[in-house]
Formats: structure tokens, C-alpha cells, sequence
């Protein structure tokens, strides 16, 4: 149970960090600040191969103490069963293992929490204390104050209620581990990345979402990526825009995809269902523009505009 | 080959669900439950394998009380061809969810064991890959396309960024995506054939695995809703509302 009585000094945290290769996920940044709540010393875990840089990178994050640096060739694609091996093997030294909510964590942490025997905790709001979470469940209809009975905490953080923690000077030390032998029953295969040069949805400053009433792939395209190009917006579809073929899987925003919180959100098209609304609801400004005055997407926009979007979205992106 | 699909009995997806006054609890008292809509994806998977000739047999497991047979007779109904309920009192959490289903494999050997990626009341989003771990099986998580080539199953992934495709060897664990497949719709007479289907009920208390729950719930809030704004009448309209806010720029 929670150690309130003193300060535990061997108290540590770890951080598991994801990367591409080539850089650290800016989600990094947020779960170091999540990870400050314990006031305890924060080591962050880069496995990979040939990651030296990334773990330079890792050591100039404020608040950052050590470096944990695990580099092998079957490292790679960072398959979940080689880097659950690698975490149990050192969570000895731990009180908490964290990282940002992402679909990398989700995969490897939940492993990691079951050969720990650890209840694991998703997408934390708030640490409230020690041992003491906010969440949400039903697709953000109710939040949840929870406490963990185990010494161990391992939990995943909703990286957008984290403000990025800064650079600095490198300070941390980098410490150098062996990764256990490679798991042998599962091998990778094959990747396909969407290749785009618009930033970054997850932490875009303005995204576009595109909903099912686009009608097809060249016209979600036509429409909204020269207002995306002016406004430097990520762009965002609904689940039933994804599972039309009109947009990749990986910009469905909503309760199974990617929550975003940009500054200004603007939703085209878009009904405003529950799963898509979870999403985007921490956005800071919220625009629609949906041709039905009654569409619930209205209920959590700043601006709403009833229009035909095929009318609306040519004349915004001129006017800009 | 034997496949074991892992189905959930959760509030329907279109219910708002409230809180009871006291905010101890969500209250879903009288409210429409049904099969966990990414379990149904993972029955869909299970019954196409079927149809390759690749699955002999399809279990599908639920884990709670005896209300849960009606998600069962849905899997049966869907095709599954027997069902277990593994019958427990408890706040079945994922953890204990996984250690009870690794029971059940250990008891069933499936090759292959498909799961939902989350459960749409807890959004967990941990139980397949915990059981992967507490069997020491390969998993592939959120899958969006699967095919099995003998003893290998090749699984396509969503990811950040894109998809990611790994070959496991069975036995495996894999959880199903919503874009996996579209579950076919049940038919009236074969609900009525699924009721003559075997439900097969197993006392959680027989598999001698501890699934207390291990987090405890302290209390539920509804959080504050974003407020409506206004309505706009045109895109210039729309601009000069924009323009007021500091730190956008158009
Ligand atoms: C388990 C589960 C998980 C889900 N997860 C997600 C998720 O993560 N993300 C997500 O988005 N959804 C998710 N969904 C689906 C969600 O419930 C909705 O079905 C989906 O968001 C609807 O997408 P849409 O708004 O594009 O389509 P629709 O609901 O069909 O809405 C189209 C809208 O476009 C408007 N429109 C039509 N033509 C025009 C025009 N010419 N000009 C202006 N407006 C127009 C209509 O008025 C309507 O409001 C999930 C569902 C389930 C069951
Ligand atoms: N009580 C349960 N009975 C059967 N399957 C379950 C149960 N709880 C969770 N699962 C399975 O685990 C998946 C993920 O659930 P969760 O980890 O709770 O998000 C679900 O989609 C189900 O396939």
C-alpha cells in the first residue's frame, strides 16, 4: 500500500519511451511531467537499435536523472514481448513504470503489468496521490477515482492534460543494459507508414476532421488538404470516414483512435458521436460546420456554422 | 484447429450511461446490454476461419454471472459452436479477467485465442495482451487482418503512423480492431437454433486463481461537459470569431 509514513528514498520511476528510430515521441516530454508528481527520481527506458542519438536526446529532457539504454539488432521494431522482457527485468528498482497513452504502450504495458502481477491503470487523467487516479470510462461519459492496491504502479497517461517538460543541458547519466534473448515466437514482418508532410497529429496546434459526408478518398482529399496547407493542420477523419477508405486508419480521431487537444479543432461534416466527440473534447477551440442544425456535434462547438461543407470549406480556405 | 473467442457483456454502445446519486457507481440498472462491439469482430474472425476450413472449433468464454448467457447465446447464434460461462461474483478486473481465461486455455489448448482490442465500459485495453503474458504466448494487438498459414498466423496491426504486420506461431493471442471484419448480423432462427447449443458453466472459485479486483473504486463523476458555443451565419462570420482568439492565426 502507499508509503505516506516517509519518504522513500530508493523510491524510483521509470518512463518508457517511445521512438521511430529517429525521435523521441514529443508524448515523452508530457509523461516526464505526469512522472514529476512523485518527486522521486525519473529514469527513462530507450530500447531499440542503433538509438545512441535518441538516448542523447533522452538525457537533455528536464527533470530526466538516467538514461536506461538497451540497443540490439532484434530491438528494432520494438515487438512487445522482447521489450516487456527488458522492463521486468530491471522493475526491481521501481515504485512506478509510466508512459504516454499511445497504441505503443497499450501493446507493451499491459504485458508487462501481468508478469509483474500488477493491476495496470490506462489513460490516466490525474494522479490525484500516491496510488490515487482519475480516468474515464464509457468513451468519456464518466470519470472514475481509483486506488491501486499494488506497491507497484504501472500506468499509461493521457498525454494531453501533461504540459511538455523542457530542454535542457544534458545532465542525465546514460546507463547501459543487455537486452534478454529475442522471443522467438513472434517475427515481424512488414510496416507501411503513411507518408505526409503535414505535422504530426497527435500534437498538431490546429487538426481537420473530416466525417463520412465527404463522400469519397479524392474528395476528402480535394477539400480539405488545401485549407490544411494554409492553416499548417494535421488532418483527423471519423471511424466512418476510415472504414469508407476515404482516410487512413491512423487519423481516426475517437475512443479506438487518437485523442487529440490542438488549439482549434474544426470538424467537417462530422455528427458528433460519443466515440468521435472523446477524441477531441479537450480541444481548445472547437469549430463545425455540418449542413444539420440538430447535429450533436453543435452541443461541443465553439463556432457552429450550418452549411453544405462542399460550399463552406472552399470559400473558408479562400478567405484565408 | 481450435479457436476460443473472449466475449464481454457491456452496456450498448448508444446509451449514455449515468451515475447512481450517490456517485459511488455507474448505474446501469435496467440499462441494454450486449456483446462488447470488438468482441463481436473477434467471433466474426473466428467464424471466417471456419469457413477457410482452417477453425474446427469455436468457444466462445464470458466471464461474470448468469446474466452473461445472453452474450453467449449471440456468439452461439453468430456460429460459435459451444459457449462457456465462467460464473463469478466478483468486480472482474482485467487482470483477474486474464488469469481465469488462462485457466480456461489451459483446460481448452486453442491455438488460437482472439480477443477485443478494448471493452467500450472499463476502455481498458489489457486483457489480451496480459493473457498473452501470463501464457507466455506471442500477441499481436489491434489487428485489422489475419491469416493463418499452418502453424504461423500473419497478423496486420493499426497503429500510430500506420500498420505494422507480424508473423506468430501458434499457439497465439490476438485482439480484434472494429476494421478486422463487419459481423454479420444474427438471424431469428438462429437465435432459435443457438438455444439448443451447449452453455457449458464453470465456477470462477474451481480454477483456484486469485481475481480479486485490485483497484479499488473510490467514486464516479460525470465530467464537465464543453458548454455550446454559438452559431455563426456565414464563413465570414466565422473568421472574425476565429480572429479574436489570441494564438490562432488565420
Ligand atoms: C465501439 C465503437 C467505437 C467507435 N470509435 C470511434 C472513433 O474512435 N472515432 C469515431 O469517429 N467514431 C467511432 N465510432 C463510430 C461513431 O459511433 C460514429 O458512427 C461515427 O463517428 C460517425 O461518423 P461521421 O460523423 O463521419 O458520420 P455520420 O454519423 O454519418 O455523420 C455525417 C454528418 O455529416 C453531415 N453532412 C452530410 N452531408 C453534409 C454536407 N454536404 N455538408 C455538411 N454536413 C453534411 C450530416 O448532417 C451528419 O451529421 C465508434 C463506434 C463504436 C461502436
Ligand atoms: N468479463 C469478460 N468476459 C469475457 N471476455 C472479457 C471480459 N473482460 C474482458 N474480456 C475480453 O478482453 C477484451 C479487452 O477488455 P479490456 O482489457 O477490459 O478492455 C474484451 O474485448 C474481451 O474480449
Amino acid at each position: 500500500m502507499s508509503n505516506t509514513t516517509m519518504k522513500n528514498t530508493a523510491m524510483k520511476i521509470l518512463i518508457l519511451a517511445e521512438h521511430d528510430g529517429k525521435q523521441l515521441s514529443p508524448a515523452v516530454y508530457q509523461a516526464v511531467t505526469a512522472a514529476q508528481f512523485w518527486n522521486a527520481p525519473v529514469e527513462v527506458l530507450i530500447a531499440g537499435s542503433n538509438t545512441s542519438a535518441l538516448a542523447a536526446q533522452a538525457t537533455t529532457i528536464t527533470g530526466v536523472g538516467r538514461v536506461i539504454h538497451t540497443d540490439a539488432a532484434h530491438l528494432t521494431h520494438q515487438l512487445a514481448e522482447d521489450v516487456a522482457n527488458i522492463i521486468v527485468q530491471i522493475a526491481g528498482e521501481y515504485q512506478v513504470i509510466l508512459a504516454a497513452h499511445s497504441s505503443f504502450s497499450r501493446n507493451i504495458l499491459p504485458r508487462v503489468a501481468a508478469l509483474l502481477d500488477v493491476a495496470m491503470i490506462s489513460d490516466v487523467l490525474e494522479i490525484k496521490a500516491d496510488h490515487t487516479y482519475v480516468r474515464s470510462v464509457y468513451a468519456g461519459n464518466i470519470h472514475t477515482t481509483i486506488q491501486s492496491m499494488d506497491a507497484l504502479q504501472i500506468l499509461t497517461v493521457h498525454s494531453s492534460n501533461f504540459t511538455a517538460a523542457r530542454n535542457a543541458d544534458a545532465n542525465a547519466e546514460i546507463v547501459s543494459i543487455e537486452a534478454p534473448e529475442p522471443f522467438a515466437n513472434t517475427r515481424w514482418v512488414s510496416e507501411t507508414r503513411s507518408l505526409s508532410n503535414r505535422p504530426a497529429l497527435g500534437s498538431a496546434k490546429v487538426v481537420i476532421s473530416g466525417g463520412r459526408s465527404l463522400g469519397s478518398a479524392e474528395r476528402f482529399e480535394e477539400l480539405l488538404s488545401p485549407l490544411a496547407s494554409k492553416l499548417g493542420a494535421a488532418l483527423g477523419a471519423t471511424r466512418a470516414a476510415v472504414d469508407a477508405g476515404f482516410a487512413p486508419n491512423d487519423i481516426q480521431v475517437g475512443q479506438t483512435g487518437v485523442v487529440v487537444a490542438p488549439d482549434l479543432y474544426i470538424a467537417v461534416g462530422v455528427s458528433g458521436a460519443v466515440q468521435h466527440t472523446y477524441g477531441m473534447k479537450d480541444s481548445k477551440v472547437v469549430v463545425a460546420i455540418n449542413q444539420d442544425p440538430d447535429a450533436p456535434i453543435f452541443q461541443v462547438a465553439d463556432y457552429g456554422l450550418v452549411a453544405d461543407l462542399f460550399e463552406a470549406i472552399p470559400e473558408l480556405t479562400n478567405a484565408i | 484447429m481450435k479457436v476460443l473467442v473472449a466475449v464481454k457483456r457491456v452496456v450498448d454502445y448508444n446509451i449514455k450511461v449515468r451515475i447512481k446519486p450517490d456517485g459511488s457507481d455507474v448505474d446501469i440498472n435496467g440499462v441494454n446490454m450486449g456483446v462488447n462491439p470488438f468482441d463481436e469482430n473477434a467471433i466474426e474472425a473466428a467464424l471466417r476461419l471456419k469457413e477457410q476450413g482452417i477453425a474446427t472449433e469455436i468457444v466462445a468464454v464470458s466471464l461474470g454471472t448468469s446474466a452473461n448467457q445472453d452474450v453467449l447465446r449471440h456468439a452461439l447464434a453468430m456460429g460459435a459452436d459451444r459457449a462457456i460461462l465462467v460464473e463469478s461474483d466478483l468486480t472482474l478486473q482485467a487482470l483477474g479477467v486474464a488469469k481465469l481465461l488462462k485457466a480456461v486455455v489451459l483446460r481448452e489448448q486453442p491455438q488460437l485465442i482472439i480477443l477485443g482490442k478494448q471493452a467500450i465500459d472499463d476502455d481498458a485495453g489489457q486483457t489480451g495482451q496480459m493473457l498473452a503474458a501470463l501464457l507466455n504466448y506471442p500477441q499481436a494487438t489491434f489487428a485489422s487482418a489475419i491469416q493463418v498459414d499452418g502453424n504461423t498466423i500473419s497478423v496486420t496491426r493499426e497503429v500510430d503512423g500506420g500498420t505494422e504486420t507480424l508473423a506468430l506461431n501458434l499457439p497465439a493471442v490476438v485482439t480484434a480492431d472494429l476494421r478486422l471484419n463487419e459481423p454479420r448480423f444474427v438471424k431469428l432462427p438462429n437465435l432459435m437454433m443457438a438455444r439448443k447449443k451447449p452453455i457449458e458453466t464453470i465456477d470462477a472459485a474451481e480454477f483456484a486463481v486469485n481475481a480479486e479486483p485490485r483497484l479499488k473504486l473510490i467514486k464516479v463523476s460525470e465530467p464537465s461537459a464543453r458548454k455550446a458555443g454559438i452559431k455563426v451565419g456565414s464563413v465570414s462570420e466565422l473568421l472574425s470569431k476565429l480572429r479574436e482568439h489570441q494564438g490562432i492565426k488565420l
